[in-house]
């Protein structure tokens, strides 16, 4: 019973926590520059299932660990980028072929399936779970951080057999969609705080660096990063 | 049933760089002359505006200007006995859509090819015997040379406001600029682009080696500027989203920035987009294509727009297609060698590699790509091919700068990807990371081509274009020397860590690598080796002529536009001052 809820309980506090995460890395700052307030929407869906939600956060958990370099990816909403992007014209496969006839074809010649990337990860999260129930006896989102990490790392290695879905292959799209949620402009739900942006040392958007080629070199330039937000 | 319009002097398909050139060019010359674009229309002020335009995801990760394959996409293998599946999402290459075309995102890399280039076979046989060139290499000579094209070459760069440095101004070397380059009329129009730290780093490290490092030539105003179309261009600001992104300055040069403010006010000019081009209409007996034939996407109508004069200026992969589609010229055969549309398809051979460097600070987001720093000496004929079992071969490029946190974190090889070790070496590496190119030639191999795909069609019903392409064994070659020749100045450069990336053996369709793409209808000197003469002019149609890289015999070590561009420029001349005053083959066949 304590390792079914432990996990889910880290999530469940973890988006509440991300208020005050967020408060602790904009403290200080004019409010044109704080960060928008952290949503409760985290937990009201466009698209996510419970279950893809808390595979998704749980991911993001794992890859995202919550350290002195940034919080975890959960409370940098990470999962709402996910849904946000899974529900876009993106998400629905807008500008992608989807003629058949499909054959898997060879690596050379590219993604060749008809699922669009909602339907993609949609069968990706219950392949995983189902793979995750069998070898663990329980779903990815309740398994113990070290289980996770293990998971994850046969997923990666192209140990993990998913049952009719390449479970490698979903792995790389996972670590894609989680790294563009915690990188990408705080516009699309991920990134709070510009976490991330302040873990590198990424200003952000400038107006302009004319001027400041040489200026900084050699030096590091440094400035409080601004999102389009802070522009418009 | 397609409604017939009104004929018109010349239509142009396609309004990116060769089909914004040729419409502005024969508006001037008194022509009216209609745009067909398939894509939307771009306004600077509207659509490339601060702080969207400021927006990795959208445009890096989403390729928000690229192509809309739903609508239309090419198949590909490696191999001819293999079956070509469609790309279903550009990656390897990544062609734009919409007024100003692939030229909006484009790195702005703005080069002329050197003057052996343009002769290629002839040289390399002079130079190194006949058996230089095996039976399979389907290269040839242009049939137009580097001094013919000088002065188009120049005013291209007058169009664009390129910012750079001369290393060759009518024979007389300078010491700075590319030394290796053809004699240039006279120096750029704008001064290049401050060097990026990581830049300026590897100029000094060549410099000891004994090679020629000069800044990149940058299609971009370093000061505002006022092109010869009378257009103002912005002063690049170094924002660092240069690439899959437009330029909210206005001075990274495209149809959009250069051109198209004059041709708004052109009244002799009209632009129609959203309308996507079907076939041309052709008249084999009359040697003429009478109009094109092109669906309204916005009203689902079908017109027939008759021209005097049509110009075909889109994708390399879309020219070649209208052709094979509208059943102009013969298409080629890779068993026999016969047939010419569809034949010598030849990519960039682009490979990379990383240098790290924890002790000098790079700020790695800022900056444009003419930040970097080029060597020339490596090129076709810029040295000695003697005992090296290949030819061909490509500058090198070495820049810090335009690395956005998605795309542009740089971490060595086998650091963890994800958790917090990943977290850690990303955050140590981030502002310590240069990376390096070599942009290698490509040259034509019999069984790299281009025809209509048997199984798959686009949105209009029409059979889908079949690319089949592989790296030779000779660009390998190539590519491995210009990585050894990069490794030698990293090593010079004494980097905590670096790491080469030379490209896998078989050609991949993900991830991407470079959008330069080249051939399918070449030029040349007859019919029997080429689908236009030298004014771009096809031999199977005298009022048709074809625009853009896809006819280039071959592709060489220098980005294509800069050719492009004079090429178009070229063309339009001699429709102005022969072909409208006597309407007919400019070359006899």
């Amino acid at each position: 019973m304590a390792d079914d809820t432990i996990p889910r309980r880290g999530f469940l506090t973890g988006a509440g926590a991300a208020g005050a995460g967020a408060a602790a890395l904009t403290a200080g700052l004019p409010p044109a520059q704080a960060a928008p307030a952290p949503a409760d929407a985290a937990e009201t869906w466009l698209v996510l299932t419970a279950e893809e939600a808390a595979f998704f956060s749980a991911i993001a958990d794992v890859m995202i660990p919550a350290d002195a370099l940034s919080p975890s990816g959960t409370d940098c909403g990470v999962p709402v980028f996910i849904d946000r992007q899974l529900a876009s014209a993106w998400g629905a496969g807008a500008r992608m072929y989807r003629a058949g006839p499909f054959q898997p074809g060879l690596p050379e010649q590219g993604y060749q399936l008809p699922l669009t990337p909602r339907d993609y990860f949609s069968a990706g999260v219950q392949a995983a779970n189902a793979w995750s129930s069998k070898t663990y006896g329980k779903t990815f989102d309740r398994l113990t951080p070290e289980q996770r990490a293990e998971a994850l790392t046969a997923m990666e290695g192209g140990k993990a057999a998913f049952e009719d879905f390449d479970a490698k292959a979903f792995f790389q799209r996972l670590l894609a969609i989680t790294m563009e949620g915690f990188f990408s402009d705080p516009i699309y739900g991920g990134n709070r705080g510009k976490a991330s942006w302040r873990m590198l040392g990424f200003p952000g958007l400038p107006a302009t660096y004319a001027g400041k080629i040489e200026e900084y070199r050699g030096k590091r330039y440094v400035a409080e990063p601004q999102s389009i937000a802070d522009f418009s | 049933m397609a409604t017939r319009l009104k004929e018109i002097d010349a239509v142009v398909i396609g309004m990116g760089w060769a089909g914004g050139i040729m419409a502005r060019e024969l508006t001037l010359a008194g022509l009216n002359v209609v745009g067909l674009e398939r894509g939307p229309d771009h306004r600077p002020a509207q659509d490339f505006a601060m702080p969207g335009i400021r927006d990795e995801l959208k445009y890096q990760q989403r390729l928000e200007l690229m192509g809309d394959n739903s609508i239309d996409t090419i198949t590909f293998r490696n191999q001819p006995a293999q079956m070509a599946l469609p790309i279903r999402r550009w990656s390897a290459f990544l062609p734009g859509e919409g007024v100003g075309g692939t030229g909006n995102h484009w790195g702005a890399s703005h080069w002329r090819f050197q003057p052996d280039d343009f002769r290629l076979r002839s040289y390399l046989q002079a130079r190194y015997g006949a058996k230089s060139v095996p039976d399979t290499m389907t290269i040839q000579d242009w049939p137009v040379g580097y001094d013919e094209l000088e002065s188009y070459y120049d005013r291209f760069d007058k169009v664009c406001g390129v910012s750079g440095k001369a290393g060759n101004i009518k024979g007389r070397k300078i010491a700075g600029g590319n030394v290796f380059e053809g004699p240039r009329s006279g120096e750029y129009p704008n001064r290049p682009m401050p060097p990026s730290e990581g830049g300026a780093m590897f100029a000094a490290a060549a410099k000891s080696l004994g090679y020629h490092p000069f800044p990149v030539p940058f299609s971009a105003a370093s000061a505002p500027y006022k092109n010869i179309y009378g257009v103002a261009m912005g002063a690049c600001q170094e924002c660092g989203f240069c690439t899959r992104t437009a330029c909210e300055a206005s001075a990274k040069a495209s149809t959009v920035t250069t051109i198209m403010p004059a041709l708004r006010q052109e009244p002799k000019f009209e632009l129609r987009t959203r309308v996507f081009v079907s076939k041309l209409v052709y008249d084999k007996a009359a040697k003429r294509v009478t109009g094109v034939l092109y669906t309204d996407l916005k009203t689902g109508q079908e017109y027939e727009q008759p021209a005097n004069i049509v110009v075909l200026a889109a994708f390399v992969f879309s020219n070649t297609h209208m052709l094979l589609h509208s059943g102009i010229g013969e298409p080629y055969d890779p068993v026999t060698g016969k047939g010419q549309v569809g034949k010598n398809y030849c990519y960039q051979f682009e490979a990379p590699a990383a240098a790290f460097f924890p002790d000098k600070e790079l700020n790695p987001y800022m900056g444009s790509p003419g930040g970097g720093v080029v060597i020339d000496d490596f090129n076709n004929a810029n040295f000695d091919h003697a005992g090296l079992g290949f030819v061909g071969g490509g500058y090198i490029i070495a820049s810090s700068g335009g690395s956005p946190p998605i795309n542009g974190r740089s971490v060595p090889e086998g650091t963890p990807a994800w958790g917090s070790q990943w977290k850690r070496e990303t955050v140590k590496w981030y502002y310590h990371s240069m990376h390096f190119n070599t942009q290698g030639s490509v040259y034509g191999h019999r069984d790299n081509y281009m025809d209509l795909d048997p199984t798959y069609r686009d949105a209009l019903g029409r059979p889908l274009l079949r690319l089949t392409y592989n790296g030779t064994d000779n660009d390998h070659a190539m590519s491995r020397y210009l990585l050894s020749r990069v490794e030698g100045v990293i090593k010079a450069m004494a980097p905590a860590h670096y790491e080469m990336r030379p490209r896998p053996k078989n050609f991949t369709i993900v991830p991407y690598q470079s959008t330069h793409n080249a051939g399918g209808t070449i030029m040349g000197s007859s019919p029997g080796n080429s689908v236009v003469n030298r004014y771009l002019q096809t031999w199977d149609a005298h009022n048709l002529f074809v625009m853009g890289a896809s006819t280039f015999p071959q592709q060489h070590g220098y980005n294509p536009t800069g050719t492009l561009g004079a090429l178009a420029l070229w063309s339009a001349d001699k429709i102005k001052n022969s072909y409208l005053k006597n309407p007919g083959p400019l070359v006899h066949a």
